[in-house]
């Protein structure tokens, strides 16, 4: 520091004091402002989610209202719930969630890792393709999807395996986070493994994917959290049949003119319901989504 | 113009280099464009080459072939069988069926049914003895034939190129019998599938379902944009679709067609995707940054607490955030009711109904949505920057904001750059948020066209997605559509990816 450098007569010393304190209270005022806005962003953040919530407990109307806290609390719109759809859809898109969670995982596995790992011939060609192929608006290919899966009867009532069919089968165009974590495993540790006589197979096995923990979670973890959000293709594939909607599509009805006077603090129960189990899972694994979501920015 | 060289370069002021570099820039592209055309010519040229090389080799196997090699020509599987690798010779024998059986049943009558995409439509009024009423009648389905015909296709290429490896496996394998080595068995072959081949068996079932589940659909939807398919054309139930050229490209780019034209509307809603992309991506990118910053900075306490708070909006799916921050600034919702209660106005705020505020709001509420992701993202790298640079800066004497610019930002661009290309074009193609604020609204008035209506923040995406589902489905412009936007997102990516600093290699850390 500059400052020891310097003779310490009286007047230096006042004078570095003076300097000192006066960037002491400028950091001060900084911070808090700082603070402050900290604090404001975050009431920003999270007042929706609040508004929600109260709302899911208001009694005394079914309608949007201009106050936030409820003059009669209960649980009216949750036991209402029952009488609807809702618990369906909800199961609908648990088991869409849980099954495309476990088989996305398998396929991007095997996509980015064989991606990664091997130098095979084609391999860069292979890549540039799916790039490209990438590059088209996906949802045009809902048009033939939604007929190929009507003409084997996957659609309206049986929605549900036709979008795990078509989740799992197009998910290995997302390799990328994935690949980019399996490029940063040295491949010194493959080589010895080689040279140690293990198969590819083994070494898949023994040594990768013990390593590979993080990626498996972020992956599972993303697939998990996907089918509750889709709306597009679900909404497609259901066709206006109750029974084989998710709850996106589902609660999305709740919200059109001709239902959302007498719906909207059931939608915000609804949406309560399904926000719980994913937030509580998302915030349990934050970490690993986190490192793959950082990891996929800086690898392109 | 005049170029200047590395030492007069230098002298120039920071304004001119600038301006000198932009010049450059657009003065390069009649050069890059003959580039690619050279380099699309030479691949050409090197095509030519292999199926030249392809068919001599094919030749010359037949030629020094013994009557193994050369029955295989006609019954694949053949050679194999005869040397013992009785594995692959059913495999290849297997495939042969197959195709025959399937091309002589099926796939011969989609094929030859492709140029024409069916004879004969519905028949109505057609009188049934059984029912003793007039019926109609369904013949030929112009969808099925388009799908299947493909599908045929792909078949016979893929027949093809198994024919080939058929006969080069007879090659290799003679060659290895004459120098008197034994070949691998099927327990050999097996055995690789774990091993050598191993990479073989992994992309197996992944490339499947890609290979139908997107390629497929996509070759599907590009020729769908050159025939006539429609709700009133939709080729089983009322009328078949046919081929019919570059009608319908013509119809969204030609202005001076009269009735049905597409031009402007198109033009519209393509400038208004460019705009929110450039604004959705480069506020969230730089706001995003900000917050980072803010909650990194030394001295400020609960750094967790504000990040979680941030990253709680992350998890909850977005159709139940989307959906209900759109009902709050609806006309009925909970901001004007409070606006209105507290006496501020005296009628609702148009949040949704006038077109500019439909625009702020859905680039405001993206930014709501996307700070969070941006904040991740910007923690993870700043904490990565050395801290010696902004010691050493400070030293310098410079101030806060110097440091960003000179230090920062220039980190963050250079190790993001491939992530804000990415994201542009995510957020050209942001269905989610657009639909689920608005759906797209306010109905834009002067754009409606024979596409179904559309609104003042509809993107191409979303108004691809209504010409779809509308009354009158539209899927021929529906695919030109798509063809645009793969264009315009291929471009900008090609010029991107010119512009950006080294492209990191995927070798370096293993």
């Amino acid at each position: 520091m500059s400052e020891n450098n310097q003779v310490e007569t009286p007047e230096v010393k006042k004078q570095s004091l003076k300097k000192h304190m006066g960037l002491k209270t400028k950091r001060a005022i900084s911070n808090t402002v700082i603070h402050i806005v900290l604090v404001i962003m975050s009431v920003i953040w999270l007042i929706p989610f609040v508004c929600i919530v109260l709302q899911s407990f208001r009694v005394e109307s079914t309608w949007q209202v201009g106050y936030v806290v409820p003059h009669q609390w209960g649980f009216d719109n949750y036991i209402n719930l029952a009488q609807t759809d809702f618990w369906h859809w909800y199961l609908n898109t648990f088991i869409i969630a849980i099954v495309s969670a476990v088989l996305q995982t398998v396929i991007v596995l095997c996509m980015s890792y064989t991606l990664s790992r091997f130098r095979f011939k084609g391999r860069k060609g292979l890549m540039r393709f799916m790039l490209i192929i990438g590059m088209f608006p996906g949802m045009i290919t809902m048009i033939i999807l939604y007929k190929v899966l009507k003409d084997i009867g996957l659609t309206h009532e049986n929605a549900v395996p036709g979008l795990i069919l078509v989740y799992v089968a197009s998910s290995g165009m997302g390799y990328y986070v994935s690949k980019g974590f399996f490029d940063t495993i040295p491949k010194s540790l493959d080589e010895a493994a080689r040279v140690d006589g293990a198969t590819r197979l083994q070494i898949l096995f023994k040594i990768i994917l013990p390593l590979a923990k993080p990626i498996i979670i972020y992956t599972v973890l993303t697939a998990f959290m996907a089918p509750w959000a889709d709306f597009v293709f679900a909404r497609y594939v259901s066709m206006n049949t109750p029974a084989g909607m998710n709850v996106a599509v589902g609660l999305y009805r709740w919200l059109n003119q001709d239902q959302i006077s007498y719906k909207y603090t059931m939608f915000c129960a609804g949406g309560v319901l399904v926000a719980i189990p994913v937030t509580i899972l998302f915030m349990l694994l934050q970490k690993y989504y986190v490192s793959g979501v950082t990891g996929g920015a800086v690898k392109g | 113009m005049t170029k200047y060289s590395d030492l007069e370069y230098l002298k120039l002021s920071k304004i001119h280099k600038i301006l000198y570099k932009i010049a450059c820039f657009f003065i390069g592209i009649p050069a890059w464009f003959v580039n690619l055309g050279k380099t699309i010519g030479k691949k050409f040229k090197n095509f030519g080459i292999k199926v030249k090389d392809n068919f001599v080799d094919i030749y010359k196997t037949f030629k020094e072939g013994d009557y193994k090699t050369r029955v295989s020509f006609v019954i694949m599987g053949f050679g194999s069988f005869a040397r013992k690798q009785y594995l692959r010779g059913a495999i290849f024998l297997l495939f042969e069926i197959i195709f025959i059986v399937y091309m002589s049943l099926w796939g011969g009558y989609w094929i030859s049914m492709l140029p024409s995409l069916g004879k004969q439509g519905p028949e109505t009024n057609v009188y049934d003895p059984v029912y003793d009423a007039y019926v109609t009648i369904y013949h030929d389905d112009s969808f099925k034939i388009l799908l299947y015909g493909i599908l045929s296709l792909f078949f016979i290429v893929a027949f093809i190129y198994t024919w080939r490896i058929n006969v080069k496996q007879n090659r290799i394998s003679q060659e290895i019998l004459a120098t008197g080595k034994p070949l691998k068995s099927s327990k050999d072959d097996l055995h690789s599938l774990i091993d050598d081949q191993f990479h073989k068996t992994l992309l197996a079932l992944p490339m499947t379902g890609i290979m139908v589940f997107t390629v497929m659909p996509i070759v599907f939807m590009i020729l769908v944009a050159f025939t006539n398919y429609d709700g009133s054309h939709d080729g089983y139930f009322n009328n078949l679709f046919t081929w019919v050229g570059l009608d319908n490209f013509n119809k969204l780019l030609n202005i001076s067609s009269g009735s049905g034209a597409m031009a402007a509307t198109f033009g519209e809603v393509l400038a208004w995707t460019l705009i929110w992309a450039f604004f959705a991506t480069f506020t969230n990118y730089f706001l995003g940054m900000f917050v980072a910053m803010m909650i990194n900075k030394k001295g400020i306490r609960f750094k967790k607490v504000w990040r979680t708070a941030l990253i709680m909006t992350i998890a909850i799916p977005q159709f139940i955030s989307l959906l209900y921050v759109s009902k709050m600034f609806s006309n009925e919702g909970i901001i004007n009711g409070l606006l209105v209660d507290l006496g501020w106005i005296s009628k609702p705020l148009p949040f949704w109904t006038d077109p500019t505020w439909a625009r702020a709001m859905v680039i405001i509420i993206n930014i709501w949505i996307g700070i969070p992701y941006l904040m991740l993202i910007a923690t993870g790298i700043l904490m990565n920057i050395p801290q010696d640079l902004y010691e050493s800066a400070r030293i310098d004497g410079a101030n806060a904001f110097q440091q960003y610019t000179k230090i920062t930002l220039p980190y963050m661009l250079f190790v993001t750059g491939p992530y804000l290309l990415t994201s542009f074009i995510s957020n050209m193609n942001n269905f989610n948020v657009i639909y689920l604020l608005n759906a797209g609204g306010p109905t834009n008035t002067s754009g409606t066209t024979a596409g179904g209506t559309v609104g003042h923040t509809d993107l191409l995406i979303t108004w691809l997605f209504k010409i779809t589902t509308g009354a009158e489905a539209q899927y021929n412009m529906a695919a030109v559509i798509a063809i645009m936007v793969f264009a315009v997102v291929s471009v900008i990516s090609l010029i991107v990816y010119g512009l950006l600093p080294s492209t990191r290699n995927e070798e370096d850390f293993q």
